[in-house]
């Protein structure tokens, strides 16, 4: 970005991608990265392979979106489409709690754990594995295409292929039974979607993973862009010290002059490690996604050349304030609690207790009823009124239960199904719901001649020993002025 | 333009271009998205190629590969119909006794009935099947003609008084007042009579006399006791339902000028296994009755013996 010899060439509307080459690093950052990618590649592939036991009326797979029965599983948790306020609950935590680790950590999502930063990463060491480090790496990216160039470009874009096939082929997973699924899959059974999805993951990981790489960060990505709008002199960036680095000068120049050049040798290691290819030293940037890989190579080059570690370190603006005024910056710890990540905190847990606390006392019984309105009630041949419902009775358990729906109210009232007779009306109707099924039933409620409008409830109880019931009220219409 | 400097606050190099005092940084686009950009104009190019898109004075472009909104939908029905093909051929060769026992075929046809019935039948019965006054509401358990589902889908093949339509039912209701039959004191009396049936009025002098003219005139059809006969269509006057109204002035107007109410015969009109559907939804709405064996077939009357000899 930075030209400093203006061109008198008519300036370029377009840019090619200027291609980055990180050099390998090693450091505490790094190999907090390292972790952070085990886990997250190890949850990304692994989870939809864990088992998880449910009786024979539901699927063993720990955790499936399964969309064909609009079943959500996950571990010893079911989530039926009526409660998809979980799911909603869980996506508006996600969402508060990217603000707080941002008020907190800054853009430690952006550098640690976003898919595209994990991907990214992981495809720049295959191409150290293949091509060397950085040097190697410009060296072939400089040269003409030959047998060498090929051959490795061959193997590098194969092994981004099968990476990507494999991440594409992850996907899917989830979504069905996973065994069953890879059987389809290679035995070309599965469903067209399926092959479809993977297609256009394997796609968007190859070019995004292998090509595209920074661009999506700079260019394509909203994330950082609010971020610039969360950040303030409060929250935790990667700062380089430049009251401590400038003016920069080697070594032996600090030592013909001391006092007068500053701790950056200007080696240029912070620049060559960056996935992003940016240098820190110019300051914040949407460029720096705060991976912190700068500060573990310029803390080795301290070391190395005997000066105190973080000329390059986590730091907040206003401790950076303190600090170039001389004073002593807070620890770390201190800087990641303020107001704003307390508020978020707060917020965070609040909504994580509120979904606790209803997922813990959620009914696994449910009864929805819905009145006919046309006609709202009919009179019978015998001068009774009838009134018909739609009731819908959910046993959301994995296995079958008796169960038996009760009206209350409506004296004189009873009741039918749609599929039995009159002759069987009755106040106490009894059902056996199949497991993990919504039961759909047709209610016919008749009350004597001259019955008032009024309400009633039905109640759904389950009567095997683990019980537990679900009341609904409802509107009996009748004639006006059947009650005189 | 030879005004490139590089932007202090910046360190970016302006394009040169100079506007009162404002300025342009060079800030190149990614090469990358002007290609995807070229891309998306070619894709256009071709879209515009195989699919109907340039409108001209009648009608526009058809595109190469012959695309319609109406060609889909009809590909896409008759995908559709392919798929109930199944189920259609099922209700065409079973009974519909056979169709009502097996529960998962019953509820799709009954789902098909009452897709028919929303196109055909609710000008007259209501959609909610509830009719009006002189259209019956099909949701009780009152059958002018007999509500197992055989009777009902007899009644929707062949209609009731359709001229031609040799199975139609039919029956023609004196109107008694009108022609002179009875006069105006007895039709009222009658229709007090009709009302202590149902207990709807108590029994009074007028009722007694009318009783005398009702038992003359009108069990005939109605039956002794007015519980009417569903093989003349003829009402059952003991209970709460009145198809024309029940208040007396209502009932004295029946007597008085007879009601003949229309249905039209759907055979021929819509397909055997539409009307079975229809049957079967009408059935299913909460006052069918059930099928005995063997119902009592079409009595060898016709209307003109249905009529009571005037006094």
């Amino acid at each position: 970005m930075l030209n400093p010899n203006p061109s008198s060439q008519p300036a370029s509307l377009y840019e090619k991608r200027k291609a980055v080459f990180p050099k390998a690093v090693d450091g505490r950052f790094r190999r907090f990265k390292w972790l952070v990618m085990l886990v997250t590649l190890a949850i990304y592939y692994g989870t939809p392979w864990i088992r998880w036991d449910r009786g024979a009326y539901a699927p063993d797979q720990a955790v499936l979106l399964d969309m064909g029965n609009r079943r959500f599983y996950m571990f010893n948790i079911e989530i039926w489409p009526q409660e998809f306020y979980f799911v909603a609950g869980l996506l508006i935590m996600a969402g508060i709690g990217l603000f707080l680790v941002t008020s907190a950590v800054g853009r430690a999502w952006c550098g640690y754990a976003c898919p595209q930063t994990v991907w990214t990463d992981l495809f720049q060491h295959i191409d150290r594995l293949v091509d060397g480090d950085r040097n190697a790496q410009l060296r072939l990216e400089a040269a003409p295409w030959g047998l060498k160039k090929v051959w490795k470009r061959g193997i590098k874009w194969t092994i981004y292929l099968l990476i990507s096939f494999w991440t594409g082929g992850a996907w899917i997973m989830y979504f069905a039974d996973a065994p069953t699924l890879v059987r389809e899959f290679w035995s070309g059974t599965a469903a067209p979607v399926a092959y479809a999805t993977v297609a256009v993951l394997t796609a968007t990981t190859f070019i995004f993973g292998g090509f595209m790489r920074e661009q999506i960060c700079v260019y394509m990505c909203p994330w950082p862009r609010i971020q610039t709008a969360m950040l303030d002199e409060k929250s935790l960036i990667v700062t380089y010290k430049d009251w401590r680095g400038e003016p920069r000068g080697s070594v032996k120049q600090s030592l013909k002059n001391p006092g007068q050049v500053g701790d950056c040798i200007d080696c240029n290691g912070c620049v060559n490690v960056c996935p992003t290819g940016y240098d820190i030293r110019n300051g914040p940037d949407i460029r720096c996604i705060t991976c912190a890989l700068c500060i573990d190579e310029c803390d080795k080059v301290m070391a190395a050349i005997g000066r105190p570690r973080g000329l390059i370190d986590y730091a907040t603006l206003e401790d950076c304030a303190v600090e170039r005024a001389g004073g002593e910056p807070r620890p770390i710890t201190r800087a990641l609690f303020h107001t704003r990540t307390l508020i978020y905190l707060g917020v965070w847990g609040a909504l994580g207790l509120a979904l606790l606390f209803a997922l813990g006392t959620r009914k696994h019984i449910d009864i929805a009823v819905q009145k006919d309105r046309n006609p709202p009630f009919m009179t019978m041949s015998s001068g009774e009124i009838r009134n018909a419902y739609t009731v819908k009775l959910r046993n959301m358990e994995a296995r079958p239960r008796p169960m038996e729906v009760t009206m209350d109210g409506l004296p004189g009232g009873k009741m039918w199904t749609g599929d039995t007779s009159n002759d069987s009306a009755a106040r106490v109707l009894k059902f056996n719901v199949a497991a993990d099924r919504t039961e759909p039933l047709r209610v016919y409620v008749v009350a004597p001649e001259g019955t008032a409008a009024q309400s009633f409830s039905l109640t759904l109880r389950a009567t095997d020993a683990d019980g537990g019931s679900d009341t609904s009220e409802l509107r009996f219409d009748a004639p006006k002025g059947a009650a005189e | 333009m030879a005004n490139k400097r590089i932007d202090e606050p910046t360190g970016i190099e302006t394009v040169g271009h100079e506007w009162d005092g404002i300025e342009e940084l060079n800030n190149p686009l990614p090469r990358w998205w002007v290609i995807l950009f070229w891309i998306t104009v070619v894709f256009s190019l071709g879209y515009v190629v195989v699919y109907p898109a340039i409108p001209l004075a009648k009608s526009g472009t058809q595109g190469v590969w012959g695309w319609s909104s109406r060609g889909q939908l009809a590909k896409e029905t008759q995908i559709a119909e392919a798929a109930r093909a199944d189920v259609k051929t099922k209700l065409a060769s079973l009974s519909l006794t056979q169709v009502a026992a097996d529960k998962d075929l019953l509820g799709k046809a009954v789902a098909g009935g009452r897709a028919a019935f929303l196109q055909n039948c609710v000008q007259c019965h209501g959609s909610g099947a509830a009719g009006s006054v002189g259209y019956p509401n099909l949701n009780d358990d009152d059958w002018l003609w007999g509500g197992n589902v055989e009777e009902i889908h007899q009644t929707l093949l062949y209609g009731i008084r359709q001229p031609g339509v040799a199975e139609t039912r039919t029956s023609a209701m004196p109107s008694f007042g009108k022609d002179g039959i009875l006069t105006a004191a007895q039709v009222n009396e009658v229709a007090s009579y009709v009302l202590t049936l149902s207990g709807s009025a108590k029994p009074d002098a007028a009722s007694q006399a009318g009783a005398a003219t009702f038992a003359a005139n009108c069990v005939a059809c109605h039956g002794p006791d007015g519980k009417g006969m569903r093989q003349f269509g003829a009402p059952n006057l003991t209970d709460k339902i009145w198809l024309y109204g029940g208040s007396k002035a209502q009932v004295a107007g029946s007597i008085h000028q007879a009601h003949a109410g229309v249905m039209p015969a759907w055979n021929g009109r819509l397909d055997p296994v539409t009307i079975k559907m229809l049957a079967l939804y009408v059935h299913s709405l909460g006052g069918g009755e059930d099928f005995k064996e063997a119902p009592a077939t079409t009595p060898a009357v016709d209307s003109g013996n249905a009529q009571p000899q005037p006094k």
